[in-house]
Order: structure tokens, then sequence, then C-alpha cells
């Protein structure tokens, strides 16, 4: 299982509280997952058609920005063994 | 008993104000979605208590939420948008091509006959549909590939499909507007559209046979005279008697006819409602003072309504979706600020009071009348 900690609309939207966990060693596994377990975040990370990640949403672990890696690279292993979380964040952005 | 929902979408979420017929004390109950835009919500004619709302922010795209209770609580449904064929380009703001993208849904109107069918107008411009409560969205592709797409463009808020009217005893006939292309009109369900454009004239367009082109801001009728449509463009208010085959001007007597909303009132076909805005390039009132102008005669006779609204300092703008009418006895209009206030006219604009004073910027008044 990995570890996952989403932005505060998107918890909202999920329904939950805290960190949730699902199946997944790659970002793609990871969004995968989180979309079949919470049909309502469809689309809000990745464009549901091309799955281009949106552009003010950005995926973080163990201090590296993994935004613009292959999301189809394996996560690291501090993640993959639920040491560290998979950080799905909103940018900063706005006033 | 009777009274009145209005439906708030803000910048910030969304809120439901209630009042029973007198629309003296309001309970005020949100925010719905805080944090998120809500551009638009609207209630189903048939089921009243069904409700679809535009819930969208830059970082996480478009949701769109269904209410079966009035507003207390919403449960998300279909959200593709997705265009139906390649969309190709439209004129960007300096005119050269700019690809068609799906932005968000700036308005839902909901069938007159059926609780699951809805209409959605989005940005970048088109007409989506539902016929299964929103579970599903399939657009309408006759309007956006009418031929002349590749020559819209977009206004300041985006290329958007902002307003649509149901024809309340025909279904076939539909009317919408997009800034900036202007208004169309189908009478076969979609399938085939002809822009409604004549007569309009807008500095930038030299041409006065332009067939596109025009920033139409808003567009209302009243449904016992479905022919005669009223239109708040750019600048200039404009009056059509023949279902927008030709239009002509009723904005004289205005202290400006730059604005956005128009309304017609809830029982008398020719009295219309506007919101003076001093410029397209100040977005404010003239003079410092909010005042809803009211024609009893189908535009000219323009008479200011000013009693209970803020007559000095006041520097706030009216969007286009952002007035309503209700259909009690004595009907009452509504509008919202992007200083966050609704104001309720429960007399016809005779006198006006706000209901909330505080919200985030306002971008949608829908008002339903509940039996």
């Amino acid at each position: 299982m990995t570890r996952v900690v989403l932005p505060y609309h998107l918890r909202n939207l999920a329904k939950v509280d805290g960190e949730v966990r699902v199946e997944g060693g790659t970002v793609a596994e990871v969004l995968d997952a989180l979309e079949v377990a919470h049909p309502a975040l469809r689309g809000t990370m990745r464009d549901p058609v091309t799955g281009k990640r949106r552009s003010f949403v950005r995926f973080f672990a163990c201090q590296e920005d993994l935004s613009h890696a292959g999301h189809d690279e394996p996560l690291p292993a501090e993640v993959l063994e639920e040491k560290e979380p998979f950080l799905v964040v909103g940018a900063m952005a706005g006033g | 008993m009777a009274g009145v929902r209005v439906l708030v979408g803000t910048r910030k979420g969304a809120f439901v104000l209630t009042s029973d017929e007198g629309r003296r004390n309001w309970d005020v109950a949100g925010p719905h979605f805080g944090g998120w835009e809500l551009y638009h919500l609207k209630g189903s004619p048939v089921d009243p208590d069904r409700i679809w709302a535009s819930q969208s922010t830059g970082w996480f795209g478009q949701l769109v939420q269904r209410s079966e209770d009035g507003g207390r609580t919403w449960s998300p449904v279909g959200k593709d948008f997705s265009y139906a064929s390649v969309p190709g380009t439209h004129q960007w703001y300096d005119g050269t091509p700019h690809p068609w993208e799906f932005a968000r849904v700036w308005h839902f109107e909901p069938s007159l006959t059926d609780r699951d069918t809805v209409y959605a107008g989005v940005e970048d411009a088109a007409l989506f549909k539902t016929t299964d409560g929103g579970e599903s969205w399939h657009e309408v592709a006759g309007l956006r590939e009418h031929g002349s797409g590749p020559h819209w463009q977009p206004g300041a808020g985006g290329m958007c499909l902002h307003t649509l009217l149901l024809h309340p005893t025909d279904e076939q006939r539909i009317f919408a507007a997009i800034s900036a292309a202007g208004a169309f009109r189908t009478d076969d369900g979609g399938a085939t559209w002809l822009p409604i454009n004549k007569g309009l004239q807008s500095e930038g367009i030299p041409d006065p046979e332009a067939e596109v082109g025009h920033c139409v801001h808003n567009l209302t009728m009243h449904p016992d005279r479905p022919d005669t449509l009223f239109m708040q463009k750019h600048w200039d208010v404009m009056r059509s008697d023949d279902a927008g085959a030709s239009w002509y001007d009723v904005g004289e007597g205005l202290p400006s006819d730059f604005g956005f909303p128009i309304e017609v009132h809830g029982h008398e076909p020719d009295t219309v409602y506007v919101v003076p805005i001093l410029s397209d390039s100040e977005h404010y009132p003239p003079d410092g003072k909010l005042r809803v102008y009211r024609s009893r005669t189908g535009g000219g006779d323009w008479e200011p309504l000013t009693k209970g609204l803020p007559q000095e300092h006041c520097y706030v703008n009216v969007l286009r979706d952002a007035m309503s009418v209700d259909r009690l006895d004595e009907s009452g209009v509504y509008f919202g600020t992007t200083g966050g206030q609704v104001y309720c006219s429960p007399d016809g604009g005779d006198t006006w009071d706000a209901i909330v004073r505080d919200l985030p910027a306002v971008l949608s008044v829908e008002v339903q009348t509940l039996a």
C-alpha cells in the first residue's frame, strides 16, 4: 500500500480525513487507484482524457518533486515501504 | 406556504437563501463547496428540489454537483465535457488562431419538462446536454460547428456560452449567447443554428452586417411573449420582436448602456431591468451610485430605482448571471454584486434591502419560486 496525502479540497471531495492508502508503486498506479477508490477525484489531478497532469497540481515524495518524472517510474523506496507518504499538492498561486 | 429560494454562486462557494413570501426575513445557508468558484446554480422547474451547481477551480478543474433536497446536501455527478469532434481553433485576443479548450461550465439551463434533462453552456464556447440527470454530458455540436467558430473570440472573462433561453412551449427552439460571438437560435433542437445578430452594432466591428463577433452579455425573455427578447450587449440595450431576426436599440435615457445582466418582470412582459455600469474600462456604477433602471414600456422611459441601494461610494459590479426575478404575486427582483451583497426587492424594484452584505464576490443569482 502507498500512503497518500491529498490537499484540502481533494480530501473534502473524497470525503476523507488525513492520509489515504491505496495500492500502487508508481505515480500512475497511485492516481489510478485513487480515482477508482474515490471517483469524485477523477479529472481533478490529471486530464481524464489525455492523462496529463493538471498544471496547478504537483506530486512530491521524500523531498523530491516527482511532477515531471515519468509517471510509470517506481516511487522512492521509502514510499513503497510506507515510511514516507506520496504528496499531492495544489500549487501555491493567487493572493 | 409560498416562498422563495435564492441560489447564489460566488468566488468562494455557494449559498442558499430562503424566505417566505414576505421576503423580509431570510435564512442563509452555506458556504457549500467553500473555497471553490461556483459559476452557476439552477434548479429544475419540474422538480425544484433538484438543483445543479457548477463547481470549479483553476487547480482541480470542473465538477458538477447535484442536490435532491433543495440545496441542503449535494453529490457529484458527471463532469466529462469532451467536445464531440476535433474543436479546431477560434480567435485569440490578438486575432491569432487559438486551440479550443474546455475550461468550465458557465451556465446550466434545466429542461422545462423533464427533470433529467439539462443544458450546459461552457467555456470554450459549446453547448452540452444531459438526459440522465447529469451522469453523462454530450455536446450539442451543431452550435460549435456552425461554421463561424474560427471567427469567435473571447471576451475578458473567456470565450463562454453564458446564456441559454428555452422556448416555453416549443422544445425545438433554444436561444444561446456567446461572448464574443453573439446570439444564436436553433429551431430544430440544436441540430442547426442561426446567428441572430442583425441590427447589432459594436465598436471594433466596423461591418454593421457582421454575422458574428458581437459581445452579447445577456439575453432574457418573458415566457408569455417568447418572440420578444431583450439583450444587454457590451454597450447597448437591445430588443427584438421577431425572435432575434432583427434588433433595435432601447437604451436611450440610461446613464450608461454598458452593463451585464438584464431581466424581465415576473408577470409584466414590458417591464425590464438593467444595472448600468459606467464603462467597459471602469466596471462600476456611474457616480458611485448603485441604481437598477426599470422600463415599464419594453425599453425606453427608464427610471432609476434607488430606495435601499447605496447612493454614494459604491463601486461594485453586477455580473451577467447575477440578477433574477421571482414569480410570486408581487414579483420580486434580486441581484448580487462583486462586493458580496445580495439585494432583494419584494415589490418589483420600488424598494430594496440587502439579504446579505458580506459574501465573496457574487457570480450568479437564481431565484426559485416555491409553492
